[in-house]
This record gives structure tokens, C-alpha cells and sequence, in this order.
């Protein structure tokens, strides 16, 4: 660690070039679709009204949301492919309706001298529309590039690589420079290809071979920095499934494993330590972190990664919509039986800790309102805060109707910033994680659950169906089978959250506290 | 005979526009549709290089039929020359007055030869005008490179909707001047659409009154003014007639 951005220079190529892959095949098969389309509708209102529409709905998607949505639509395949079809979409709406209003700006008096001359349709096409409306639609196509760099780093959590991943780790993992680092690289690149196009534009405007070759130039500079990664293709496979990456040889030697991560703290240090885990065993590893939950877990039922950890209150309220509470090891068979029955996905063990959700409080406000339970609170006017799946679950509503806690005001924020929140008083409660070191950095109150009504919350792997007959694999697993109890994990959490350690190095103790240090 | 009109119709969504038009030109003659708005002259003229196709009608321009060949093909026999040029604004003077030549395939010199001698005789010698583009030239300027441009394919008859209609006064006297010259030099026929009867009496040969999609009345001004058909060609000689009693008197007075 040397230098400002040291450790983000060192996966800079492979982030970048996998935005930079993205961003361009996206807005070229955007352009590609859109500027046919427009022609043939920019004539025809029958065609053009319903283009347009269509290309605007799919505007109104929030871009997570559309990335997300296309896991599921391409079969819950993960990586490049549904990041792609995600931006190719949403580059379609600027260069359409640029297209139309630019072709329909045409003054109708030179359309009609063209066809006066003696041009064909074809010809007046080519050489009258198409030249004048190309500023309107080079427009659209640089409101297109500003649009599809900027929400491709929201790629991260459906497993493509992009410089998102250093803004979504960064912010989980509380990194500030990465994030920062990330936001500029991609405004960078959002400049710099806007630059590209105007240059390419001027120069088929003046027909100037100087601005041709400036802007060559620049889309050369803009690609120098991912060509090794583009030459090797090192770092660029999403992981597409069924290329045969597990077998039951009985070596992990020469096989690639494919871990995925979700997007917060501890999901990044498994997969380190799944990665280093591995890797001692001689395969080779590919990370797909910062994944969205029910995105992870369709990647691995597809098989477009292999292993990663859940929890078995996730599976059980998010996937198989059970409401009902379940005592904790009843809640692992039933979990692990559903998992293999309904999906061919094997739950092989547990990792030994619960990652639950905890109402937990700040001591003064614990002090003041003497607060012990969560049976404490009904009739308290305070606020409480979780990420934003806890609310959409039946445990916060059976919580809430178990204890009679309408009083309580609920804000979603991310989990990153809850406990610095109810630390300084701006929420009075959250929804914590048991594993999260700030909760004993805090000092914060764990309200004792009288009723036992949150669910329990056990890390266990999960294997893919391809890999679930992989004995190397389960055999490499095998050491971490009840390994890491929660205030092992907990303490790894707090060297990466509280000690502003990287995830590397946090995966690298937990390892080695694993692995070299039975005590 | 060079061209003729028979029976040209068409109606735009069961509104008649024109209602059985006919009229021939003999070589190196002009002719001038006169009329009111929406009288159906334009859309006369317009089906003449089928840039409007008729209903019902033919034209035969030398002999040949336009209906047996594709449009493009046709009109690449016929100059247009419109109201505001309508000149292509991304290309420069030599590309638009060209335009018409290349599509016929011409080779370099005979398009260069073309070119100078065409930017001289519309007064815009081609070393001072050929580069610029329609946005660095005047109204007259850009009617002149118009001009150029229609009669660039060496075409035996220019079809003009109103082509002074955006002038000035003195421009457009200019500008007639011009065209009646090159008619000379250049011995193409001319259909003249016009609402000014002072148009019609400068460069026509012939003048026919167009009245609700049909002629009213065609002849030589003479005829016109001396034996109207009707009202209505009577009601459009009103004003020129008028004038030319003042204008005579003015005369008269100061001879006097």
C-alpha cells in the first residue's frame, strides 16, 4: 500500500476494460437498432408512436432496476450479458427519438427539390435526411454515451465488472477513496468518449481528416487502458454457464471456481477467503461480488457461479415466502431440503455464525427510556432504520404486530450508514446485523426478542447443481465447516468497517485464523 | 409539340384539386399558369414531373410517356425551380448546381464545363461562388444557384412554382431578365406558375387562366385582355388594366 489509489490501481484494468466493453457494445447495438428504427418510423406516426413509447417506459425503469430485472428475464443468467441487453436498452430511447426529430426537422421544401432533381427516395435518404439530421441524432447518441457510462457502474450487482464495483464495495466497506476513485474514472471516461463523438462528428461534418484522426486518437487513448485485459481476455469472463468448470475430479488443480458475493462487508471477506480457500487447493478463482440477493441466488441456480454463503432466514422469508417462524436448526433441514427440491441447489454446511437482525439501540436512549427488550418500546414515538429489504419481509410486520409497534416510524437506509445513525441520535433504532463489529465499537443495546419472533439467520454454503457433485470442492469446504462463530466474523467485520482495513487483508486473517491457527 | 398535358386529375381525399386539365408546348415556348390561390396550378405543375402523381391524365414530354418509367427518371429530364430555391444547405453552390449530373452519371469534365459555363451566365462567376454554401448567399443569389441547378441536366423544359415570389422588387427584375436571356441562349421550354399577371406578361408566350382545378381561359396576353371568357379571367385582368391606364396616363401627361 503505496501511493494515493494504490490498491485500486491494482484492479483498475480489469474494472475498467469490463466497463469500457459494456458501455461501447451497448451504445453500438443501441445505435445500431435505433437509427433503422427511426428511419423507418420517422415517416410512418402508426410505427413511431409506439416506438417511442416503448423506448420511454423502459426509460422510466430506474437502472438498478432494469439490470436486475434481466437476471431473471435471461434465466438467471449473471455477468456481462444482462448488463448489456440492460444498457443496449436504455441507449435505445435518445438516439431513437433524436433520430425522428432530426429526420422530421428536415425542411420540406429540400425534400421535395431532391426528389426533383431526380433522386431516388434511397438516394434522398443517404444523401439529404440522413446528413441533416446527423447533429440532432449525434446528440442523442452523446446523451446515449453520458447515460450508459454513468448506469453502467450499476452493473455490479447483476456480476459484471465494471468500475461500479469499486464505488459498491467502497461503500459497503465504508472505502471513501475507492468510491471516489470509481466516480471519477467513469465521469473520466463519460468526457472522454463525449469528446470522441464530437471529434468523429466535426469531422464528417467538414469532412476533416484532422478531426478524424483526433478523434481516433482519443477512442484509442480511451481503449489503451483495458488492451491488455481485451488482448489476454483476463478478467472479462462473467462467467457464463456450463463451460464445464467443475467435474468430480478429485483436485481442485487447474479447475475454475466461480465465487459469488453479495454487496455488503462480510459477503466480501467470505468470498475472499472462499477465493484463498481454493486457491491453496490449486484452482483458479473468479469473484462475482456485490451481487443483489435474489440476483446471487440465480446465478447459482443457473450455475453462473458455483459456490457462495446465504443465510437460512433469507432463503426461507425472501425465496420460499414462508411467513411462519421456525426454530433454528428445523429452519437449516427445512431450508436445505427445499433448496435441493425445489432448485437442485445443495446447502453444504453451516459456516458456525448467525448473521440475525438485532433491534439495537444507542446507550443513552437505552438508558433514558430504559430499554431492555423489544417489548419495551410499544408506545414510544421513535424511529427505526434497516436496509430495505427488512421491511419488505413478514418478520418486521410480525415483529412489529407481535409487539405492538405501530408507534415506531420506519426508514430504509443503506446498512452502511444505520449504525453511525443510531449512534448519533438521528434514528433511535436499527435493525442490526450480529455479526457487525460497530456493535460493540458502539457500545450500542441489543434489544433482548422475549417472543423469539426474528427468524434465525445461519451463514451455510451453497453449492450450484453443477457443482454439488464436485467432491474436490465439498472437500475444500470441509475445513470451514462450523469454523468462523460470530465473534470471529465479527471481528474480521471490524477490521475492514472499523480499522479501515482492506477486504484482502481482512480475508487474510480470517484464513489464517481458520487455517494456521486451530486453537 | 414538345410536351403535353391531357386530361390531368387528381383530387387530395375526395376533394378535387384538378378536374381534367389538358394543354401542349411547343419547343422553346413558355407558358404561364395563372390563378388564385388553390385554383390547382401547382398541383398542375407538379404532376407535370410527377412529383404529385395524378389520378387519372397522362404527360408526354418528345414523345415518351412519363408513366413508363420510374419517377426519379423522369424528373431527371425536368428542371424545378420553387418558391425559397430550396437549396441543399450542407453542400456548397458546385455540389447543388451538380446534383442533377452526377445522378445522370456524367463524367468529371463534362459536370466542370457544365459548372463554370452555368455559374457565368446566372452572374455568379464559379472561382468566387462555387465553394460556398447557400447560408453565405443572398435570396437572389440562392434562386440564381437554383436556377443553375434545374437547368444543369441540360433538360429541354423547366417547371417554376412561383420562383420570384421571395424577391424583392428589384431583385426580381433581375432575375426575370436573366431567365428570359437563357431562354434565349439556351432554347428550353418554360411552364411559369404565377399568381402576377406582370409575370405572366413578361415571359410567357402563352398565358392560361386556371379557375377551381380547371383552365378558364388560355391564349396570348392579346387575347386575354381583349376577349376575357368570363368573369373570373376579367376579375384577374381588373388590376392590371387599371394599371396600365395610370401608368399610361402618367406617360401621357408628361409628354404633354
Amino acid at each position: 500500500m503505496s501511493g494515493l489509489f494504490a490498491e485500486e490501481w491494482a484492479v483498475f484494468p480489469g474494472h475498467y476494460a469490463g466497463h469500457l466493453r459494456l458501455a461501447l457494445s451497448a451504445l453500438l447495438t443501441g445505435l445500431l437498432v435505433s437509427v433503422p428504427l427511426g428511419i423507418l418510423s420517422a415517416r410512418r406516426e402508426a410505427l413511431a408512436g409506439p416506438a417511442l413509447a416503448t423506448a420511454s417506459v423502459v426509460q422510466t425503469i430506474p437502472g438498478l432496476a432494469l439490470l436486475a430485472l434481466m437476471v431473471p428475464l435471461m434465466g438467471g443468467m449473471i455477468g456481462f450479458w444482462p448488463a448489456f441487453a440492460a444498457l443496449a436498452l436504455y441507449s435505445i430511447l435518445p438516439i431513437l427519438r433524436n433520430t425522428i426529430v432530426g429526420l422530421r426537422g428536415v425542411d420540406a421544401d429540400v425534400r421535395e427539390a431532391a426528389l426533383a432533381v431526380g433522386m431516388t427516395a434511397h438516394q434522398r435518404l443517404r444523401q439529404i435526411d440522413l446528413p441533416l439530421a446527423a447533429p440532432v441524432i449525434v446528440a442523442g447518441l452523446r446523451t446515449a454515451s453520458a447515460w450508459v457510462v454513468g448506469t453502467a457502474t450499476l452493473s455490479t450487482p447483476v456480476g459484471a465488472r465494471s468500475l461500479g464495483n469499486y464505488i459498491f464495495q467502497g461503500l459497503q466497506t465504508r472505502n471513501w477513496a475507492a468510491v471516489l476513485f470509481g466516480c471519477l474514472v467513469s465521469a473520466a471516461l463519460a468526457l472522454a468518449l463525449d469528446q470522441v463523438i464530437a471529434q468523429f462528428e466535426k469531422a464528417a461534418q467538414r469532412r476533416s481528416r484532422l478531426r478524424a484522426m483526433l478523434g481516433a486518437g482519443g477512442l484509442a487513448l480511451v481503449i489503451v487502458p483495458a488492451l491488455s485485459v481485451f488482448i489476454t481476455g483476463a478478467g472479462l469472463q462473467d462467467g457464463a454457464p456450463g463451460t464445464g468448470r467443475v467435474s468430480e475430479a478429485p483436485s481442485l488443480q487447474g479447475q475454475t471456481i466461480v465465487v459469488g458475493s453479495k454487496g455488503f462487508t462480510e459477503q466480501y471477506i467470505l468470498a475472499d477467503l472462499l477465493r484463498r480457500t481454493f486457491e491453496a487447493e490449486g484452482a483458479r478463482v473468479e469473484i462475482r461480488d456485490g451481487l443483489g440477493t435474489t440476483v446471487a441466488f440465480d446465478a447459482l441456480a443457473s450455475g453462473s457461479i458455483d459456490v457462495y454463503v446465504d443465510y437460512t432466514g433469507t432463503i426461507w422469508a425472501a425465496l420460499m415466502k414462508r411467513e411462519d417462524p421456525a426454530q433454528r436448526s428445523a429452519m437449516y433441514a427445512r431450508v436445505s431440503a427445499w433448496l435441493l427440491n425445489e432448485r437442485g441447489v445443495m446447502a453444504a454446511g453451516k459456516l458456525g455464525f448467525e448473521n440475525a437482525y438485532a433491534f439495537a439501540t444507542s446507550p443513552e436512549l437505552s438508558a433514558q427510556h430504559d430499554l431492555q427488550t423489544i417489548g419495551d418500546l410499544p408506545g414510544l414515538t421513535l424511529s427505526i432504520a434497516s436496509d430495505p429489504e427488512f421491511f419488505g419481509r413478514p418478520e418486521w410486520t410480525r415483529t412489529r404486530d407481535a409487539y405492538g409497534l405501530r408507534s415506531l416510524t420506519t426508514r430504509s437506509m443503506d446498512s452502511a450508514f444505520m449504525y453511525d445513525a443510531v449512534r448519533n441520535g438521528e434514528v433511535g433504532l436499527i435493525t442490526a446485523y450480529t455479526t457487525d463489529a460497530r456493535i460493540d465499537a458502539y457500545n450500542l443495546v441489543i434489544l433482548e426478542d422475549m417472543r423469539a419472533v426474528l427468524p434465525p439467520y445461519d451463514a451455510f454454503f451453497l453449492l450450484s447443481p453443477g457443482a454439488s457433485g464436485n467432491t474436490a470442492l465439498l472437500n475444500a469446504l470441509e475445513p470451514l465447516q462450523g469454523a468462523i462463530d460470530t465473534g470471529l466474523m465479527r471481528r474480521a467485520n471490524g477490521k475492514v468497517d472499523l480499522d479501515r482495513q482492506s477486504v484482502g487483508q481482512a480475508g487474510a486473517w480470517l484464513y489464517e485464523q481458520v487455517f494456521e491457527s486451530p486453537e | 409539340m414538345l410536351l403535353q398535358a391531357k386530361s390531368l386529375e387528381k383530387s387530395f381525399g375526395g376533394t378535387s384539386a384538378v378536374d381534367g386539365v389538358s394543354f401542349s408546348l411547343e419547343a422553346r415556348e413558355t407558358l404561364a399558369l395563372i390563378g388564385h390561390s388553390g385554383c390547382g396550378k401547382t398541383t398542375t405543375l407538379k404532376m407535370l414531373n410527377r412529383l404529385i402523381e395524378p389520378d387519372a391524365g397522362q404527360v408526354i414530354l418528345g414523345g415518351v410517356s412519363a408513366f413508363g418509367m420510374p419517377g426519379h427518371e423522369w424528373r431527371r429530364r425536368i428542371g424545378f425551380v420553387i418558391q425559397q430555391a430550396g437549396l441543399f444547405p450542407h453542400m456548397t453552390v458546385a455540389g447543388n448546381v451538380l446534383v442533377t449530373p452526377r445522378l445522370l452519371g456524367w463524367d468529371d469534365d463534362r459536370q466542370q464545363a457544365k459548372l463554370g459555363s452555368l455559374l457565368d451566365m446566372v452572374g455568379l462567376p464559379r472561382a468566387e461562388y462555387a465553394a460556398r454554401y447557400p447560408a453565405e448567399l443572398s435570396g437572389g443569389q440562392r434562386q440564381r444557384v437554383g436556377l443553375a441547378r434545374a437547368l444543369a441536366g441540360e433538360p429541354d423544359i423547366v417547371l417554376m412554382d412561383e420562383p420570384f415570389a421571395a424577391l424583392d422588387p428589384l431583385t426580381r427584375d433581375g432575375l426575370m431578365e436573366d431567365i428570359a436571356r437563357l431562354r434565349q441562349e439556351l432554347g428550353f421550354a418554360c411552364v411559369l406558375v404565377t399568381h402576377d399577371f406582370s409575370e405572366a406578361l413578361r415571359l410567357a408566350d402563352r398565358i392560361a387562366v386556371m379557375d377551381a382545378g380547371r383552365i378558364a381561359q388560355a391564349g396570348t396576353a392579346h387575347e386575354l385582355i381583349t376577349a376575357p371568357s368570363g368573369p373570373v379571367v376579367a376579375e384577374l385582368l381588373k388590376a392590371p388594366r387599371l394599371m396600365a391606364e395610370r401608368v399610361g396616363q402618367a406617360f401621357g401627361a408628361e409628354g404633354r
